[in-house]
């Protein structure tokens, strides 16, 4: 679908801040609180806004046991439906979230979420390595996030260092 | 004793007025948890593709001296950069020369052209430096006030008032620093055929340029017959977000600019060689970089010129830069008042109006570079106060 100019402006502000409030979007766009309104919910059934989601810095949290795992992939593919099939019996497990065929020396790249090194290396041996399709796995588990879809975790540069007033 | 060290102070030294800025600084500076909207300055910090070639350049040992007019590398860039944006030609060779911010280039434009005794038309409300520079240059700065009743827009009439025989230049800038008045076409050409008529050159700081957010932006200098006498100044300081880097350029018909890097090479010698290094890069490559800085600053231009109004401080849109100019005449408050009280009850710092000239008195100047989190809590205490002086009434 084609977006007006306004609409633009809205999914480009939403996609930076998804929990800014109606009325000062409206203000920002030059639209009235309804038309505004209107507007997102336009988008939110086309489903150009798919979800509202948190950009989370779970490292930050004692308690929480996750563990992010990145996982090269080669897979045979089968005629017909080329990767698509295999790419598809990945991606429906639950501990999956993020899959992409990728060009070079292996196929697909998966990120897989566990509660443990444990989890994941179950999830690995277990259920993706004995698919008939898959030739090879290597497992790459991610130390530390810094920088998540242009988010800088744990970085001083957004603070403001401005003297208080300038000429 | 004391009192003969003031004796060692030269009379223009002693004469010049503290700025009125100075002292919101010192009030706001010991604060805590102020939300200032008093910076003059974009809260982006420099683009790192930018900050990488500064850092480039030192790792590779570039740190001598530049020839005094700059590197030709990057006015070769400049002077591409500027018939890109503005429609404008100037010969990087000997056309151009690249100063230690636009405030040093205004300084050295002001003293290469005036006599003692000569006049600057000055257009307020405007930039603190101005008149300061024009007396420091040995000139006589005449302040004329731009209204509200005409949105900070001056005026030919007005001008035409006060030319004199001394009259050599005006000083003009648009977008505005107070106000984000930005002149169209029109009104260029309307003060252009004044200086043709009058022979005067216009200094015409064009450093908010790039931040012009409703219409096609019209460089003085592209104005016909105004090349000649247009002394056009820029930089990378707001555009770019290179505030620190000081690094600004002028540009001018190859008489006048000759003259001026007589001055520069004995004042400065040359601008700072990584920061020009930088600005190569910010010309070569920072055009997104620039264009997400615009949108961002037009949305944050909307909502506070939106809520200033619905709070009942009258505000013309500025066309420019990154600052709004409310009324706040209808607290009955001076502009002094309003900002100091605003300070010490709210804990939010604006710029009283009338440190940038008569005509700025009654209003304040807040800068909407700020995060828009910032902004709506400002918004939200000035409503208090605003509500709080209604009340009291």
């Amino acid at each position: 679908m084609r977006l007006t100019a306004k609409e633009m402006e809205i999914v480009e502000i939403l996609e930076k801040d998804a929990r800014l409030a109606t009325d000062v979007i409206a203000k920002m766009v030059g639209l009235s609180v309804e038309e505004t309104k209107q507007a997102i919910k336009k988008l939110e059934d086309s489903k150009v806004l798919v979800r509202y989601i948190s950009i989370v810095d779970w490292t930050k949290v004692e308690n929480h046991p996750g563990v992010r795992a990145m996982i090269d992939v080669k897979v045979t593919p089968k005629r017909g439906v080329g990767f698509d099939e295999i790419a598809e019996r990945i991606y429906r497990f639950d501990e999956v979230s993020d899959v992409y065929l990728m060009s070079g020396t292996y196929d697909l790249s998966i990120i897989v979420e566990g509660k443990s090194l444990n989890e994941v290396a179950n999830f690995v041996s277990q259920k993706l390595s004995t698919l008939d399709s898959v030739i090879s796995t290597t497992t790459h588990f991610i130390l530390k996030k810094y920088k998540h879809d242009g988010i800088i975790f744990e970085n001083d540069t957004n603070k403001d260092k401005r003297i208080v007033v300038s000429p | 004793m004391k009192t003969t060290r003031t004796t060692y102070i030269s009379k223009l030294a002693t004469d010049l007025k503290p700025s009125g800025i100075r002292r919101f600084f010192d009030l706001a500076a010991g604060m805590e948890g102020v939300i200032s909207l008093g910076v003059g300055e974009p809260d982006f910090v420099t683009p790192w593709n930018i900050r990488e070639a500064a850092i480039n350049s030192l790792e590779r040992g570039i740190t001598s001296y530049t020839p005094n007019a700059g590197l030709l590398e990057l006015r070769e860039e400049i002077a591409f950069y500027m018939n890109d944006q503005f429609q404008v030609d100037y010969s990087p060779k000997d056309e151009i020369i690249v100063t230690v911010g636009a405030s040093s280039a205004i300084d050295l434009a002001l003293r290469t052209i005036l006599d003692p005794g000569e006049e600057v038309i000055v257009v307020e409300p405007c930039f603190v430096s101005y008149v300061p520079m024009v007396e420091l240059a040995g000139g006589v700065a005449v302040q004329v006030q731009a209204t509200k009743e005409n949105d900070f827009k001056i005026q030919p009439s007005q001008l035409e008032e006060v030319i004199t025989s001394k009259t050599k230049a005006i000083l003009l800038c648009s977008p505005n620093n107070p106000t984000g008045t930005m002149l169209n076409k029109e009104e260029l050409e309307a003060i252009a055929s004044l200086a043709i008529e009058h022979d005067l050159l216009i200094i015409a700081d064009e450093i908010y340029a790039e931040l012009s957010y409703d219409e096609e932006y019209t460089s003085m200098a592209a104005i016909t017959g105004m090349r000649e006498r247009t002394i056009l100044i820029s930089g990378f300081s707001k555009s770019f977000a290179m505030t620190g880097w000081r690094l600004g350029f002028v540009c001018s018909p190859i008489e006048i600019s000759n003259a001026m890097l007589k001055v520069h090479q004995y004042a400065l010698m040359c601008a700072s060689t990584m920061s020009q290094y930088a600005a190569i890069e910010a010309l070569r490559n920072g055009r997104p970089e620039v264009d997400e800085m615009v949108k961002s600053y037009r949305r944050r231009r909307n909502y506070i010129v939106q809520s200033f109004n619905e709070i009942g401080l009258e505000c013309h849109e500025p066309g420019g830069a990154f600052y709004a100019f409310p009324s706040i005449q209808s607290t009955g408050l001076s502009s002094q008042a309003f900002a100091e009280q605003l300070l010490m009850k709210e804990g939010v710092a604006v710029v009283p109006g009338d440190v940038f000239g008569e005509s700025g008195e009654g209003h304040i100047r807040c800068s909407y570079a700020s995060s828009l989190d910032q902004l709506q809590e400002a918004v939200r205490r000035i409503k208090r106060f605003v509500d709080t002086l209604q009340e009291t009434r």
